[in-house]
């Protein structure tokens, strides 16, 4: 399947992946209204030292722990290999982040778990992280 | 000094309802201009540091920012212009010499913008290059002077060495070290892509990319930087630097903080010495010690690669390139005034030199007048900025032309030309690992290559519309050009007639 | 092919997941003692609470058994196994037979004798959807209710009650508050939180003798109440397998296959008793992610694939009152507290990550799960990085990329 993949090397810490997946998942027209003086949480997240920076986001994993730990049926592993979640069944008992070995799942702040589900499920149908980033170093691609 | 004698030349200009305080512009800038005020809850600049690269304008989700020159004027004057005022006091502060970075900016007349091509209707009717094959292929190198054939007869097809370009079209040196690792990668790969060549500059040819050397031009200046058997071994072509349009007659001169790690091993010179590219090569004071330089450095790679000469365009151009025509050398550049350069005394690269056009033309005369344009290639620097410059440089008589600032612009360049500072934002003009990063090579390639492809496509449409169909056939086809609002004198020098004639 | 899968919660739909990776074709029987398609048990409080719609209480959507070709007896209990004929009865009498059987019984909810226990009325078990309903229905605003035991089960129950009675003590015998996950300070933090949110704690002390509505306490309190519930603990519902003579420790035993020691049958989810990689003994685990992996595992390995379990150690995560609980591994070596915005100790032992108590900081806390899991070396992270705050940058370059650049 095509995931994402992070190229460190070209990664700047600029953070617009960031932006722009709150903006991708909040079914708002336009970046302004969806995030200007909102509180809002983005699937991906950038890690950043003196010298080194990189994205992290779900990786989609073949056999998804967080998926076997969810005590809703919330998330799923989807006929297409993404692991998908169903946001409305989320109570926010935090098993999945407990369980995420790459710490890919964050919760928002109405306690419901996001995760990345590469922009499949929203109006731009492919990852919005990787179409704004400005240097490459968000890919997605079949590996 | 508690006066503030010189304004910020920009003004940052932020729509506070567009902006979320993502604070990208904070964390591209280079130079510190953009800053998150935690107490007020919203970003602020200052604009004291601004270059006006663009980078955060062009990086801003939500197109909140411009920058915009700062409308504060000193009172008119025609003659002692605001610009001329504020480097009097930049020089009234620190006693030193103005550097700015890239081509001369200034208003001199650009005679590529006063030539018009023509194009065929009716008679010698026009070609469709979607249709029908138009060759933009180029040969370069001296040219075979007749006929010959061996004791049996037969006709000797041996071409003297020369390069082979897919387009008319080749990137200038930069060396490495004026610009970053990841945009000579760049260039490299879009060279090859391509078919086309790019130029090491003097800086020498980092280990990493001698599998491009096919694609590969290698400097020798004045300073022999980096130069070496291997390095000679893994080019297509060797060029002797003479002079650079962007300043002619003055050598360089590299801050010992510039020569660090690969820059230094590259460059072959001790880590952390500040050192001098001469202005002459002190072995080089006439032709014929240039003619020595030649054959040396054929020698050393057994007469297989051509030899370039390089050149800026000053004021003899066409006497001296008669020289250097008949020196052994296979091929002349010329870079005109507008040239652009990493840092270059102000002064010299705003007054000194002669434009390209009329240098190309003059040399092109020069030669062919006395017969020996076939002994050389003739490509032509310095502020090719357009497909549509290419023609008609090729109809003045270049066999192809060498293109820097435009590959830089393709890259990312926005030309603040503060290339001297070592902040580029965009990663190209800096050797600091957390800005270099920003060129990412392949991205950066692609962009020359569509650049470079995007403009022979013109070139070749430019072509049928003349009905040629042959580069070959439209070089020094001066016809194919008319001058408009130029001078008899104007007109004389560049051979064309003006339009309407 | 013929699978009789007896139980219809998590490990089954793991096993189910599993034979279906491997055979779309073979018949799948699921045998479930309770009326109602998958749910999830953990859900019931919420439930209760109305923070999940009745909908959202099932695990699978309705078309899960017919798009997985399964056919569900529900409302049906398996009452033996016969090894030899390789058949289950069940108890409408009919006897199904089948060539792979799994076993995921579950648990049941452990009553301990208790003097004068018989003497009260409305005395609940807060296991199923069922029970939790009929708790629902016997009290009311001005209800008084006592909870015994402080574990997860007692402690989700008093959270979903707070609002739908008017008092809720709850007692345990042991000092600490999820004394198997907690430590003194964590404990003491979730107690502080259980307080401040009404809730009456009781430690170290348990019920000496009922009467209809009041209990007197070993430490000579006393308590009223209108209705108790009975969260002590739970035992594995083994009897099934024992019966038919396979092996039963604590729970069913299994192999790394997740094989009884009888032929053809496996065994899932609560009533097993897992090899803890961690603890490293053997243990009924009862977990979420036990039951669905190990149901996986059992399901691969029937339909003719080869998994192994391997790799199952205590975890738990809740949310109670807004706060935040996570454990994981177990409480042995060297404990260090690191600075948090909540509470956060790491066991540490052999330069390996054991085990971790979390209040409230748990970002990213599955780096740290991971680190168990894996047995990572902790000389190879820097892991004074990882202790404040968890993230892939403590990793070496090249273990990032395998994660960051390739499948995982």
């Amino acid at each position: 399947m095509k995931r994402v993949y992070v190229k460190e090397e070209w990664c700047l810490g600029c953070h617009l992946c960031e932006y722009n997946c709150a903006f991708a998942n909040s079914n708002e027209r336009d970046m302004v209204s969806a995030l200007k003086g909102k509180p809002w949480v983005s699937a991906v997240q950038i890690e950043e030292s003196a010298d080194v920076c990189f994205a992290v986001a779900c990786r989609h994993c073949k056999e998804p722990l967080c998926v076997t730990a969810c005590i809703t049926g919330a998330l799923t592993k989807a006929e297409d290999g993404s692991v998908r979640i169903d946001r409305d069944k989320c109570v926010g008992c935090h098993s999945c982040i407990m369980m995420c070995p790459y710490g890919a799942v964050v919760m928002d702040g109405n306690h419901v778990a996001n995760k990345c589900q590469l922009c499949l499920t929203n109006k731009f149908g492919q990852p919005k992280c990787v179409e704004g980033c400005p240097n490459g170093a968000i890919v997605y691609e079949e590996r | 000094m508690a006066i503030q004698y010189n304004n910020p030349l920009f003004e940052v200009v932020r729509n506070y309802d567009r902006c979320i305080n993502c604070r990208v512009c904070e964390r591209q800038c280079a130079n510190g201009v953009h800053y998150f005020d935690e107490k007020a809850g919203k970003m602020l600049s200052d604009e004291t540091k601004c270059v006006d690269c663009q980078r955060c304008v062009c990086l801003c989700p939500t197109h909140a920012l411009k920058i915009i020159p700062n409308p504060n004027s000193f009172r008119k004057n025609n003659n002692w212009k605001q610009s001329l005022l504020c480097e009097i006091y930049k020089q009234a502060e620190s006693g030193g010499i103005l550097t700015s970075s890239m081509g001369n900016p200034e208003e001199f007349p650009i005679y590529f913008d006063k030539i018009l091509i023509n194009a065929s209707q009716v008679t010698n009717p026009s070609i469709d290059p979607l249709r029908e094959p138009m060759e933009t292929k180029v040969y370069l190198g001296s040219r075979p002077q007749g006929v010959q054939k061996d004791a049996s007869g037969k006709i000797i097809c041996d071409l003297p060495v020369h390069l082979w370009l897919n387009m008319p079209i080749m990137f200038s040196a930069m060396s490495y070290g004026s610009i970053s690792y990841n945009a000579h990668k760049a260039m490299a790969m879009a060279s090859k892509k391509l078919g086309i060549f790019y130029n090491t500059g003097e800086g020498g040819l980092h280990e990493d990319f001698y599998p491009y050397g096919a694609n590969t031009i290698v400097q020798v200046a004045s300073g022999r930087f980096g130069v070496h058997q291997g390095y000679l071994d893994a080019a297509a072509a060797i060029e002797i630097k003479i002079g650079q349009g962007a300043k002619p007659g003055i050598g360089g001169h590299l801050p010992g903080e510039k020569i660090v790690g690969d820059i230094a091993k590259t460059r072959m010179i001790p880590e952390g010495k500040e050192v001098v590219s001469p202005a002459p090569h002190h072995d080089i004071y006439s032709i014929e010690d240039l003619r020595q330089l030649v054959l040396s450095l054929k020698e050393a790679t057994a007469y297989t690669k051509p030899v370039i000469v390089k050149i800026a365009a000053v004021h003899n151009v066409a006497a001296i390139a008669s020289g250097i025509a008949r020196s052994g050398a296979d091929i002349i550049a010329i870079d005109g005034y507008r040239g652009g350069t990493g840092a270059a005394p102000t002064r010299t690269r705003d007054n000194v030199g002669i434009p390209i056009e009329l240098a190309l033309a003059a040399v092109d005369s020069r030669l062919r007048d006395e017969g020996i344009r076939d002994n050389v290639g003739l490509v032509v620097a310095g502020s090719v900025r357009s497909s549509a410059d290419i023609v008609k440089a090729i109809c003045l008589g270049a066999d192809a032309c060498y293109i820097g600032s435009a590959a830089l612009i393709a890259m990312g360049c926005h030309l603040c030309r503060t290339c001297h500072t070592g902040n580029c934002n965009w990663g190209i003009a800096t050797q600091k690992p957390e800005l270099v990063k920003r060129l990412n090579p392949e991205i950066a390639a692609e962009r020359l290559y569509n650049l470079v492809t995007a403009w022979n496509h013109e070139i070749q449409e430019m072509m049928g519309g003349m009905g040629i169909n042959s580069i070959e056939s439209m070089r020094g086809n001066r016809l194919m050009l008319r001058g408009v609002g130029l001078n008899g004198k104007e007109l004389e020098i560049l051979g064309i007639k003006h339009a309407g004639e | 092919m013929r699978y009789v899968l007896i139980g219809n919660s998590i490990a089954c739909v793991g096993a189910v997941e599993g034979i279906r990776a491997n055979d779309k074709e073979g018949r799948i029987t699921i045998v479930g003692k309770e009326k109602y398609p998958v749910y999830s048990r953990p859900l019931i409080s919420y439930y209760l609470q109305g923070k999940v719609k009745e909908r959202n209480l099932f695990y699978k959507t309705e078309a899960f058994y017919k798009d997985n070709g399964c056919e569900a007896m529900l409302g049906t209990e398996a009452l033996s196994i016969d090894a030899s004929r390789k058949t289950v009865k069940l108890s409408d009498g009919s006897v199904v037979p089948y060539d792979k059987l799994l076993v995921a019984t579950g648990s049941s909810p452990f009553v301990p004798p208790m003097n004068g226990l018989e003497k009260v009325a409305i005395k609940h078990t807060f296991y199923t959807l069922d029970d939790a309903r009929a708790l629902q229905e016997s009290v009311n605003q001005n209800s008084k209710v006592l909870i015994i035991g402080c574990g997860l089960i007692g402690l989700k129950c008093a959270e979903c009650l707070k609002d739908l009675v008017n008092k809720i003590t709850m007692v345990d015998f042991a000092e600490k508050i999820l004394p198997a996950c907690l430590d003194g300070k964590a404990s003491g933090m979730v107690k502080l939180n259980l307080e401040e949110n009404g809730i009456e704690v009781l430690l170290g002390t348990s019920v000496k003798e009922f009467e209809a509505n009041s209990a007197t306490l070993t430490n000579g309190k006393e308590v009223d109440f209108d209705a108790v519930v009975l969260a002590v603990g739970v035992r594995p519902n083994v009897s099934l397998v024992k019966d038919a003579g396979g092996a039963v420790g604590r729970g069913i035993v299994v192999d790394e296959r997740m094989r009884t020691s009888l032929a053809d049958v496996y065994a899932a989810g609560d009533c097993v008793e897992n090899t803890d990689c961690v603890f490293g003994g053997c243990r009924v685990l009862a977990l979420f992610p036990s039951a669905f992996t190990g149901g996986r595992v059992a399901g691969i390995n029937m339909s003719g694939g080869n998994a192994a379990n391997g790799m199952d150690f205590a975890v738990n995560s809740t949310k109670l009152f807004g706060q935040s609980i996570m454990t994981a591994g177990c409480m042995s070596g060297e404990q260090l507290e690191t600075e948090s915005t909540g509470y956060k100790a790491l066991f540490v032992q052999d330069n390996k990550l054991k085990g971790y108590i979390i209040i409230d900081d748990i970002e990213r806390a599955g780096i740290y799960t991971a680190l168990i899991r894996n047995g990572t070396d902790l000389s190879t992270v820097d892991f004074e990085m990882l202790q404040r705050k968890p993230g892939l940058l403590a990793f070496d370059k090249e273990v990032r990329q395998s994660i960051l650049g390739g499948e995982v």
